[in-house]
Parts: C-alpha cells; sequence; structure tokens
C-alpha cells in the first residue's frame, strides 16, 4: 500500500466504524443519562431491572458450563476418533450458526412446548420448560454452542495426538493426559472459545424471546427487558439496560484482549497463533550445543 | 514374523519406509493394536496391557516434546504421574539432564531448544521411568547430517553406559549398521533377516537384503560386493573375461563398470592404490574373480533365522521377548 491511499483508507475505515458501530453506541449512553444519572439508576435498580439482570446471570452460570463441556467433548471426538458419521456431527455443530435464533427457539417450543412432543409427558410430571428457566437456557446453550467447538477443533488437530501418547507410555491415565497435556495445550483456544460463549448468551435475543414469555421480573433477560422498555415507551429504563448491557459486553472484550495478548515470556505458543512469538527469540542451534564431553 | 531382541541389545529395524517398521515398534509400545500375534517381555504376553502400564520408553520421531513444560518438567512428567517423593524426582531428573548433556537447559521450553537438544531431552524422558525397553522411532530423522553423525555415536556410548534393551527404528543403512549390535530387516511388512550386522553384510539371506545392507553387482548369476571382486590384466582359473566400460574416480574409491563377455555388466570397487596400478582405461580386456570368504545369499548365516515368505505380519505371531528389568541403577 502506498503512503499516498494510507490516510484516505483509514478515514474511511473509520467513517464506517463510526457511523456504524461508535455513533449508535454513544447515543445510546448519551440517551440514557439525558434526563441525569438518577434518573437512570432509578430505571436500572427497579426491580424488574435487577431480576432480568440477575436472570441473565444465572442463564450464562448454567449454559456457558454446559457449552463449554459439550464443546471440549465433541472437539475431543471429532479431532481423536474416527467413526462413520463424523461429517455428520461436525456440520450438526455449525446449525444454530447458520439457522436464525427465532428459528432455534421455535423449534424448541415445537418439541417441549405444552402441545409439543414431550409437552404432556412433561406436563404430567410437572415439569415445565418452555416460558421458564430450562427453556431459556437452553435456548442459550443452542445458539452459543458452535464457539468452544469451532475454537479448540483446530489446536486439537493442529497439535496432533504425539504429546498425548508420549504421556501415556510415561504412565499417565486417560484422565491425568487430558488434564495435564490436552487442557494446558488448548487453554488458549479454549478461553476465547469460552469468551464468546458467554458474549453471546448474554447477548442473545431472539430464541430466549420465543421461549420465555416476556413475563417481567419473572421470565425476562437483560435483552428482554431493554425491548420491554423500547415497547412500552419506557425509554430511560430500555437505555439504562442498553448501556448496562454494554458495559458487560465491554468487560468481555477486555477479558479476551488481555487473553490474547498474553503474558509475552510465555513459551507455550500454540503453533496457530504466531503472533505470539516474539521476534528476539535466539533461533536455537546445534551448533553450540556441547556433545561427547569424553569425561 | 517372529522377532526377538536380545536383553540388553541395541537392535535395529532397518527397511525401507513405508515397511511396517514403525508400526512394529508401535505394537511393541502399545500404541497400536495388532490385529493378531502377541507381544512377550521376558516370555510374559504382554498383548492385553496398555501402553501406560507397559513400562516402555519411547521416542517419537519428533520428539512429542510437551510444549507447555519447561525441559525438567519434561523429564519429571513420568516420575511425578507415579507420585515419586519430590526430593527423589529432582535427584532423578538431575542425573538425567546431566547424562543426556542438557542440565543447562533444564529451565528453558522445548520450543528454545535445537533439534538435537528436544532429542536428547525426549530420550532423557523416556528413560525416567527405568523402563525395561526404550523404543526409538528415527531418532535422528528430522536432525541434519553433521548433527546425526554426533548423536549416532553419543547414543551408543549412552547405551553402553545405561545398557537398557533398545529398539530403535531406521530407514539408514549406515545408521544401523554404525549404531546397532543387532539388525532385523524389514519389507513390505515381512522379517527379511535378523542378526548381527556384520555377518548380515557378509551373509546376506536373501537378493533384498544383499542390495539393501551395501553396494552390490552381479556375477554369473549370483549377487556379490563390488569390493570383492578383483580385476586381473591376465587369464587365470575360473576368471570372467570382460572389457572395461568406464573408470569413475570417487576420491577414495574408484568405481570400474566392466561389460562380461558372457553378457552382462558388473561394477569392481577399487581403492586408488589398485586402480593406479592396474592403470584401467576403458576397451581395456580384462579378467575378474572374487575375494575373500564372503559368501553369497542363501549360505550359512550363524545368527539369521530365514524369514517365512508368506503370508506376511497377517496371521502371523509376532513375538517380541524383552530382557529383565533393568538394574535398578541404570543411570549412574
Amino acid at each position: 500500500m502506498t503512503g499516498r491511499w494510507r490516510l484516505p483508507l483509514r478515514l474511511a475505515a473509520l467513517t464506517y466504524l463510526g457511523f456504524l458501530v461508535a455513533l449508535p453506541v454513544g447515543s445510546v449512553f448519551y440517551r440514557a443519562f439525558q434526563h441525569g444519572f438518577g434518573a437512570a439508576w432509578h430505571a436500572i435498580s427497579s426491580p424488574d431491572a435487577v431480576h432480568a439482570l440477575w436472570l441473565t446471570f444465572l442463564v450464562a452460570l448454567i449454559a456457558v458450563p454446559l457449552d463449554t463441556v459439550f464443546g471440549v467433548g465433541v472437539a475431543l471426538i471429532l479431532s481423536r476418533h474416527r467413526f462413520p458419521g463424523a461429517w455428520l456431527l461436525d456440520a450438526f455443530v455449525d446449525l444454530p450458526l447458520a439457522v436464525s435464533p427465532v428459528v432455534v427457539g421455535i423449534a424448541l417450543v415445537l418439541v417441549y412446548g405444552k402441545s409439543g412432543w414431550f409437552g404432556n409427558w412433561l406436563a404430567g410430571h410437572g415439569i415445565t420448560i418452555i416460558f421458564s428457566l430450562p427453556g431459556i437456557v437452553m435456548a442459550s446453550a443452542t445458539v452459543a454452542l458452535p464457539y468452544v467447538v469451532r475454537e479448540v477443533l483446530p489446536v486439537l488437530q493442529e497439535i496432533g495426538t504425539d504429546q498425548e501418547q508420549a504421556a501415556a507410555t510415561l504412565g499417565a491415565s486417560p484422565f491425568t493426559v487430558f488434564r495435564r497435556i490436552t487442557l494446558p495445550s488448548i487453554r488458549r483456544s479454549l478461553a476465547y472459545g469460552v469468551t464468546l460463549t458467554t458474549a453471546r448468551v448474554i447477548g442473545e435475543f431472539g430464541a430466549v424471546a420465543v421461549v420465555s414469555g416476556l413475563v417481567a421480573g419473572k421470565t425476562e433477560t437483560l435483552t428482554l427487558f431493554i425491548q420491554d422498555g423500547v415497547e412500552n415507551l419506557n425509554l430511560v429504563a430500555a437505555y439504562a439496560g442498553a448501556v448496562v448491557l454494554a458495559l458487560i459486553a465491554l468487560a468481555v472484550l477486555a477479558v479476551v484482549g488481555a487473553g490474547r495478548r498474553g503474558p509475552t515470556d510465555a513459551p507455550t505458543k500454540e503453533r496457530g497463533t504466531p503472533r505470539w512469538r516474539s521476534r528476539s527469540d535466539p533461533s536455537p542451534s546445534d551448533s553450540e550445543v556441547p556433545l561427547l564431553s569424553t569425561t | 514374523m517372529s522377532l526377538e531382541v536380545p536383553d540388553g541389545s541395541l537392535t535395529a529395524l532397518l527397511g525401507p519406509s513405508g515397511g511396517g517398521k514403525s508400526t512394529l515398534l508401535r505394537v511393541v509400545a502399545g500404541l497400536e493394536v495388532p490385529d493378531s500375534g502377541t507381544i512377550e517381555f521376558d516370555g510374559e504376553d504382554v498383548t492385553g496391557v496398555p501402553v501406560r502400564d507397559r513400562g516402555i520408553g519411547f521416542c517419537f520421531q519428533h520428539y512429542a516434546p510437551f510444549r507447555h513444560l519447561t525441559v525438567r518438567k519434561n523429564v519429571s512428567f513420568g516420575l511425578e504421574v507415579r507420585k515419586r517423593p519430590k526430593a527423589e524426582i529432582r535427584a532423578k531428573v538431575d542425573e538425567l539432564l546431566d547424562l543426556v548433556k542438557i542440565d543447562h537447559l533444564a529451565d528453558r521450553y522445548p520450543s528454545q531448544l535445537s533439534g538435537g537438544q528436544r532429542q536428547r531431552m525426549a530420550l532423557a524422558r523416556a528413560l525416567a521411568i527405568e523402563p525395561q525397553l526404550l523404543l526409538l522411532d528415527e531418532p535422528f530423522g528430522a536432525l541434519d547430517a553433521r548433527v546425526r553423525q554426533e548423536l549416532r555415536v553419543w547414543l551408543r556410548e549412552l547405551h553402553e553406559t545405561i545398557s537398557v534393551t533398545t529398539v530403535l527404528v531406521t530407514h539408514d543403512q549406515e545408521e544401523a549398521m554404525e549404531v546397532a549390535d543387532h539388525l532385523a530387516i524389514i519389507n513390505e511388512g515381512r522379517l527379511e533377516q535378523i542378526g548381527h550386522p556384520t555377518d548380515m553384510y557378509d551373509h546376506p539371506a536373501n537378493e533384498f537384503v544383499m542390495k539393501f545392507l551395501g553396494p552390490a553387482t552381479q556375477l554369473n548369476g549370483e549377487w556379490v560386493r563390488p569390493h570383492d571382486l578383483v580385476i586381473h590384466r591376465n587369464p587365470a582359473d575360473g576368471d570372467n573375461a570382460g572389457t572395461v566400460e568406464r573408470v569413475t574416480h570417487l576420491g577414495f574409491e574408484v568405481r570400474v563398470d566392466v561389460a562380461l563377455e558372457g553378457g552382462g555388466a558388473a561394477w569392481v570397487q577399487l581403492s586408488r592404490g589398485v586402480a593406479n596400478e592396474l592403470d584401467l582405461a576403458s576397451g581395456d580386456p580384462v579378467w575378474i574373480s572374487r575375494t575373500g570368504a564372503s559368501g553369497r545369499h542363501g549360505k550359512g548365516q550363524p545368527t539369521a533365522r530365514v524369514p517365512s515368505r508368506g503370508p506376511g505380519t497377517d496371521g502371523a505371531p509376532l513375538q517380541l521377548l524383552a530382557p529383565d528389568p533393568l538394574a535398578p541403577n541404570t543411570t549412574s
């Protein structure tokens, strides 16, 4: 890229980001505090708002570990075992990303709703899934399902099985191999996958809107609370809720950023991420090796 | 195939790439399950024993270093898994790092080591658990020529120090001849011959072994070593008449291609002194005879078992007899 194009290109990129991200987000912040900090605080400390925040937190607390365990498990299966139908599992993992979240919500209602396939059986056993916490967790876990798999799988494929086999020859049980060899190797990608999962779960709207029933103070997550505020012209509450959501998102991004930069002296570089490799690493050579000291 | 590895030996599984050597090694280690056949250590069937309980030291072709652990932690891994006391682990690791001469690199990570250093770290890691059998998969394959040469000598010396029964896989006959005291030639999943390197060089069981272990040429339909042939200027009894086609000087040795009178061609390897004395030029009439006692293939093989050229590995029992566990203080 020649010098004379650099400035216009930067300006174009910044303008694009400005109109798409900075301006709308900034205006949300502005509108939230338009009538003073007190009004915003009042709106966000109402029982419904606090409950929505709590529910969002609770859903993330359940759905993220579920997706993490499932994601690592599927990534291990897909990378360490060959079996017929593996491609199908691989494709299924991406399905929640491919279909609209609304479709995910409707599909859950179809299966677990009152008139759904398991509806009668569930009702007979006093279990409610749709329009209650289990449904919200399921919808959130479903839409955020691919992230851990997609982050961890390529790293597992890249590092191969040599280290795990070496650990096995040294006497490690399969669980020890996973805990002491596999897990440290995928640590960074797993952290990134978990962060993306968390962000998605906290911000999910469509799928949760379908299954939650939108009962304020009961089945309203933070995103639904914001939508509720917009619809009922309780705009300060909506904007204040949006600010909280945005702050959570920023915190998540900060964690990812810190994790990505990583400690510069960490030698556990995963090969797929050369940005961690410091240029000053002296390239080791065999020439300085004192061999065969005849003692 | 049936293959026995003697106690305390350094045996090389030698053969062309893709011949099943590494697979055999992995089956012995328990990393792969044989379709049929048995593995025995010291007379005990271990075919069903999982890899972690076999007590085997395995060095992978690309060393498989634990990239997130320091050299010291790599070497101590096997001992930590076995829940040995901390002080014992520390002493043992120090001893091993010293033995493989990377004690000054103990706190480095594998990514900060050269290939040769990684190789020696992998060896120390494998030796830490005091294996009853040490398996090395193409131990020098990924190193450049000079380092490879040094490590060969070093490995042989190391083996003399610790005398743990060792099996290594290589496709390099020179490497196998130099390092090993036993050779097993494996080709296309078959065991072609097993024995001492020199015996096998002089008495190859078949044409494949003959050609694989060193230079070979044909005289009267028999395979011979070109350095076992003598060129005469004058005919004598039993000599084969021919005409010099080409004389090639290759530094120390001189290669003479001869077109034989009865059809066919042979080549003779001469030292420079002998070649200068003969003063050969292409077109010269010469007579070739064989020297020495070195036999042709098919004749006496004191240590070799003639392999069955049968169905290959499938269905045939695979035996590997390993010796007594090491003497307790192997690394001092």
